[in-house]
């Protein structure tokens, strides 16, 4: 029984997972954007959120409302303004200005709030738990949170195939320079995908500063995690991006059942031999 | 009768020669006109430099963008204090093991990596240094946590008085900071060096034509481990502890360094020189205001990367012709007579 417990809870920790990883699936997908500064870009949302949330009185999840269209104007600003002219000189540029946005993200939060840990506080749901037969518990949030990566999932997966967006996406993901000549505006068009990433990179790092203590530093993880979830479940396939984050959070509960300070190693290493045994992931899509 | 020619060198790169030759001598001559912070600066400075070099063999030349090398200055660190402390080991001894093992470890790391192209096996290489940064921190051995300190005993085997000490550790890192230039600068002037050109302007042409890309690429990234395990050896010794958030940190051993190779010129062997001294320049500038000189830092690598790709030396490069380190090849034609021919 304990064993089932730990493969619920890890399955269900994979929903954060895969939320984590949804925004840079979608910009590597879309625009083959490696975003090194997406973790600080989770952080950073987090961080709207608790300054919204202490200027309004409101609860971390209503902020969305102000949280999301935040994320999506800077995602969109900062693809039109910057990272659209990295993306025709090859692998270093796009690498490399993403990497400094990410410094200046995580020492700007630094002086902005100093090194103090945060935490967004949202109420009794916090630990909540429903009890089931042989003593399995489980709680009521993580369940939520994996309910909306399911969400946010199948919303894609009806952006992408039922609408002209989704459509013109699908287009440059396959041929940019094809898509152009049908009279699509790459430029514009990658803006908005990234401003979709930041709706969905807002939504990830408020549930996380939910559960989660969280501090200017506290990016980086975000990014390898987001990384390992996308590795596993193979380039560009959304559904496997969430089984991905799945195998993840349960070898990261395997993990953490043998010895706690294994968690985050236990899951590295699943990473590491996936990677050795299947480079491709579980299920690729995207040829690089 | 002169004949054409293979130059290897310049004009401006033999005078330079001589240049350097005289600024060595006076900085090797520093333990007798510096003090100690001044000699802390100028090894500092020294070892950024050996790290930025051999970052920018391996991102520059071969085009392995590795954001995970913080893996190999940490386990030098480590190779260092573990050997001396618990094996009671000679202290010069340890150090020049402390290479060749990060660079024998850096072979099962390659056969993981490898498989990840481009910006993928950027992070992968990140995801490598976190395996061993968590794993030192649950090692008992290793001080788990905490990490390790040098011992008084071993501290007192490098020189019995601290002056003495402070001087021949200078000496040591200037010596390893020209040892590691000198094995980047004779590996590129090799043909494994005319090799790693050709793979940096195009792979798939240079395979085509016969060279063996994943062994030079193999070759390069272990002997880049091996060095940064060293300079890590180096660098520890100097700090006289070792943690496993300051061995494998990302921000001192990697972010730093980039930042140094882009806004100097990747690429190129000038390159780092000119980042190391901007770097240096703008955090003393800066030192009292926190961390704003990491943001200034970046926002000059992005302006750098986007305005002038090749950099502040890549630009002085192409507008006057200058190569102070040449590793290329020029066809020098003789002199003729006969105007005729073209």
């Amino acid at each position: 029984m304990a064993w089932l417990n730990t493969f619920i809870q890890g399955s269900l920790l994979g929903g954060i997972y895969a939320l984590f990883a949804i925004g840079l699936s979608l910009s590597f997908g879309i625009m083959r954007l490696v975003n090194i500064a997406h973790g600080d870009l989770i952080v950073l949302s987090a961080y709207v959120a608790l300054v919204v949330s202490q200027g309004t009185g409101l609860d971390p999840i209503s902020c969305l409302v102000i949280v999301v269209p935040v994320m999506f104007a800077l995602g969109y600003a900062l693809q039109r303004g910057l990272l659209n002219q990295t993306l025709s000189g090859g692998l270093l540029p796009p690498l490399l200005v993403t990497f400094g946005v990410s410094i200046i993200i995580q020492n700007g939060l630094l002086q902005g709030f100093g090194a103090y840990t945060q935490r967004l506080q949202e109420g009794a749901i916090e630990t909540a738990s429903l009890q089931f037969p042989g003593g399995i518990s489980i709680g009521v949030y993580p369940i939520v949170v994996f309910g909306v990566a399911l969400l946010a999932l199948g919303s894609l997966q009806l952006l992408f195939y039922r609408t002209g967006l989704g459509r013109a996406f699908r287009a440059v993901s396959d041929d940019a320079d094809t898509a152009e000549l049908m009279g699509v505006d790459n430029r514009k068009l990658y803006a908005v995908a990234l401003g979709i990433a930041m709706i969905f990179t807002a939504i990830a790092g408020v549930l996380f500063a939910i559960r989660t203590n969280f501090d200017p530093a506290a990016g980086p993880i975000r990014l390898i995690l987001a990384f390992e979830a996308v590795i596993i479940g193979g380039l560009g396939s959304m559904w496997g991006t969430l089984l991905g984050g799945m195998i993840l959070g349960i070898a990261q509960s395997v993990g953490a059942a043998l010895s706690p300070t294994w968690q985050i190693l236990a899951g590295h290493i699943a990473f590491l031999i996936i990677l050795i045994v299947r480079p491709s992931g579980l299920f690729p899509r995207t040829r690089d | 009768m002169e004949t054409d020619r293979v130059e290897r060198g310049t004009r401006a790169s033999r005078i330079f020669a001589v240049v350097a030759v005289v600024m060595l001598a006076v900085l090797v001559a520093m333990p007798w006109w510096g003090d100690a912070g001044e000699m802390r600066l100028v090894a500092e400075m020294a070892y950024y430099l050996a790290l930025a070099q051999l970052w920018n063999l391996l991102a520059g030349y071969a085009g392995l963008v590795s954001v995970g090398q913080q893996a190999y200055v940490g386990l030098g660190g480590y190779a260092l204090f573990y050997l001396t402390g618990a094996l009671n080991m000679n202290v010069y001894l340890a150090l020049l093991i402390a290479g060749p093992f990060a660079g024998l470890l850096s072979i099962p790391v390659s056969i993981a990596v490898f498989r990840l192209r481009g910006a993928y096996f950027a992070i992968g290489t990140w995801v490598v240094s976190e395996v061993f940064a968590l794993s030192a921190s649950l090692i008992a051995v290793l001080g788990a946590g905490s990490g390790l300190s040098l011992t008084p005993a071993i501290v007192r085997e490098i020189a019995p008085d601290r002056a003495g000490r402070e001087a021949i550790l200078y000496l040591m890192t200037l010596a390893i900071s020209v040892l590691v230039f000198g094995i980047v600068y004779l590996l590129l002037r090799s043909r494994h060096g005319l090799a790693l050109t050709a793979i940096r302007d195009s792979e798939p042409a240079s395979a085509s034509l016969g060279v063996n890309t994943f062994r030079t690429k193999f070759i390069i990234y272990v002997v880049t481990a091996a060095c940064t395990g060293l300079v890590g050896g180096l660098i520890f010794l100097q700090k006289l502890r070792v943690s496993p958030e300051a061995g494998f940190s990302i921000n001192d051993w990697t972010v730093v360094v980039i930042f140094m190779v882009v806004i100097g010129g990747i690429g190129t062997l000038e390159g780092p020189f000119v980042g190391m001294l901007v770097f240096i320049f703008l955090r003393e500038l800066l030192a009292d205001y926190g961390s704003y000189y990491l943001i200034l830092m970046g926002i000059i690598a992005i302006a750098v990367m986007l305005k002038a790709p090749s950099g502040i030396w890549g630009w002085i490069a192409q507008r006057y012709d200058l190569q102070l380190f040449p590793v290329g090849r020029r066809l020098a034609l003789a002199p003729s007579g006969d105007v005729s021919k073209p």
